[in-house]
């Protein structure tokens, strides 16, 4: 599998990075780079090998009880916003 | 040509906890803006999801109701896009492996039992609230829904009509509150529902392009919604034209549907396994625990209700379809002496349609089921006749008051009396002589008359097996 230059740009989009033509070549030959190095990585037979979902496999998932512990903090975490007005935080218009 | 839709369906029950699915904020509807959004619900940096146990266990019993299967082990993804009611920038999901796996419900529609397919239910957090109309340049957020817990059901394409869809989904609503895991709102949007519907000639294998309806908020608009897309799309193949991929909303004043504007790549949601959280392992210890607790559901009530209250398989059905209609009706049934039937009938012939009227739901019915018991037992101990016990339900209904205080108000106590019904009876044969000479004659139909002119005198109150007891002594021996 091979990127290219439009491929860069959907996935910047995608992930709201703006990147300059010159970017665009660079991460593309980066990102080929790693491609091929996983395209080694398949070549080895897997088949009756389960897929690892997480670094730490073995261990638990911890669970918590269904309570509340979260007190109500909305005045202070709504200072962290740009704007703010009656309780509501306000960002550009977005239109569906 | 012969067109055949096919239905799908996806419906997303939020689940009825008291904390969200990662945090320990509040999950309360109707609560000021933002009030409920904590840092772990506003994804601030560093902070980590811990998950609810209560939610694993809501969904486990749920693929148990529909005997699915409860996989070991669960993996938790991030499905990625930008919104800003999605503070993360994803939400968290589970894609590769759902706590549930395939499964099934049973529907009857005429009779005839189908079974729909269930693909998979997996747990995902929802997202705020955007409010696009409240200011002129801005979109106001509200956060307080974000990381709310969410049960997303999906169901194999297997209906054939806009009829099957809705008792599919009539049936799954009264699973999922019969289990108590969703209170089944569809207008606060507990219930979700979101449809994917195409049409093909009948007989072909091969699926045509869907569309999705989505987020409609009644049954009787998903069913409308359905019905006016399947025309739609049969309209467009039938003048040549192709049906697009694509979401649309349902508009019910206008009883149309409308293409939702969206781009390609909103589509390309980049799922992967959310680092932050381990494979979720449920061992046999908690299925067991699950099984254990399951409550009675929809179709083991019926059952019972046939059972052990000698109920007729109507009558049962109509009581069970709401787990809150089931318990009032055995509320009743345990305070009163009556019949199990005199309950059944005063409840689906007299509460049922009161509750239609005035468009109530049973818990916010104004007469409660300690009240109904009441005047029911009035009417076993005769204190009042059936008929009036009418009057006094319709009373007590728009009053809320007890069946005691308006019998005593009204002064509509029933008239045992025999010396008193006498006098009446004795009054009505002499002011009509003449029709107690026919009745002597062979006419025997003017019994009744007798009946209703005694009842008339007495306001209603009288005995009426007492009054056709006497009457009877009377004509028969003079």
């Amino acid at each position: 599998m091979e990127i290219n230059d439009k491929t860069i740009s959907k996935i910047a989009h995608l992930a709201r990075l703006h990147l300059e033509d010159q970017e665009i070549h660079q991460h593309k030959d980066k990102l080929n780079s790693i491609l091929n190095w996983v395209e080694q990585l398949k070549s080895v037979d897997t088949d009756n090998i389960e897929p690892l979902y997480h670094p730490l496999d073995d261990s638990i998932q911890p669970v918590r009880d269904d309570v509340i512990t979260e007190k109500n903090n909305r005045e202070e975490l709504l200072t962290l916003s740009e704007t703010h007005k009656s309780g509501l935080y306000l960002v550009p218009k977005v239109i569906d | 040509m012969q067109w055949e839709s096919v239905i799908g369906l996806e419906v997303h029950t939020q689940l009825k906890t008291k904390s969200k699915l990662f945090s320990g904020s509040p999950t309360e509807y109707g609560a000021m803006p933002n009030t409920q959004a904590s840092i772990i619900d506003l994804g601030m940096p560093g902070v980590l999801p811990v998950l609810n146990q209560k939610v694993v266990e809501m969904a486990i019993q749920f693929g148990l109701a529909v005997s699915a299967k409860i996989n070991n082990r669960s993996i938790f993804a991030r499905k990625n896009y930008f919104y800003p009611d999605l503070p993360k920038g994803y939400q968290i999901s589970q894609h590769d492996i759902p706590i549930v796996g395939t499964g099934y419900l049973e529907i009857e529609n005429n009779g005839a039992i189908k079974k729909i397919g269930i693909t998979r239910a997996h747990l995902e957090e929802d997202a705020g609230k955007s409010i696009h109309d409240l200011y002129d340049n801005c979109s106001a957020i509200d956060l307080n829904r974000a990381g709310t817990p969410l049960l997303e059901i999906v169901s194999e394409p297997d209906m054939r009509s806009s009829q099957e869809a809705i008792i599919y989904l009539k049936k799954l609503h009264r699973i999922v509150t019969y289990l108590d895991i969703c209170d089944g709102n569809l207008q606060e949007g507990s219930f979700r529902v979101d449809a994917n519907v195409s049409i093909r000639p009948v007989g072909d294998t091969e699926l045509g392009t869907r569309t999705e309806l989505k987020n409609i908020n009644s049954f009787k608009f998903i069913e409308q919604a359905i019905k006016y897309e399947i025309q739609r799309q049969i309209k467009i193949l039938e003048s040549n034209g192709k049906v697009i991929q694509e979401t649309r909303l349902y508009d019910p004043v206008k009883n149309e549907t409308k293409a939702m504007r969206s781009k390609e790549e909103a589509h390309d949601y980049r799922y992967f396994p959310d680092p932050d959280l381990l494979p979720l392992e449920i061992d046999k210890k908690l299925l067991q625990k699950c099984q254990k607790n399951m409550p009675e559901l929809p179709h083991d009530k019926l059952e019972r209700f046939i059972k052990e209250y000698k109920l007729s398989k109507y009558d049962a059905s109509v009581l069970t379809t709401e787990k809150t209609l089931a318990d009032y009706f055995e509320n009743v049934s345990n305070l009163t002496s009556a019949k199990s039937k005199t309950v059944a009938n005063w409840i689906i012939t007299e509460f049922l349609s009161y509750l239609n009227k005035d468009s109530v739901d049973v818990t916010n019915a104004p007469i409660k089921a300690e009240m109904l018991a009441k005047l029911i037992n009035k009417i076993e101990d005769k204190t009042i006749n059936g008929k009036i016990a009418k009057t006094v339900f319709e009373k007590m209904w728009n009053s809320g008051k007890e069946a005691d205080a308006i019998i005593k108000e009204e002064n509509l106590i029933q008239l045992n009396d025999d010396k008193k019904l006498l006098e009446i009876i004795n009054n009505i044969l002499v002011e009509h002589n003449d029709k107690v000479q026919d009745y002597k004659n062979g006419k025997i139909k003017l019994f009744s008359f007798f009946v209703g002119q005694v009842m008339k005198e007495s306001k209603g109150k009288a005995n009426p097996s007492q009054v056709n007891k006497l009457l009877q002594g009377i004509l028969e021996n003079s």
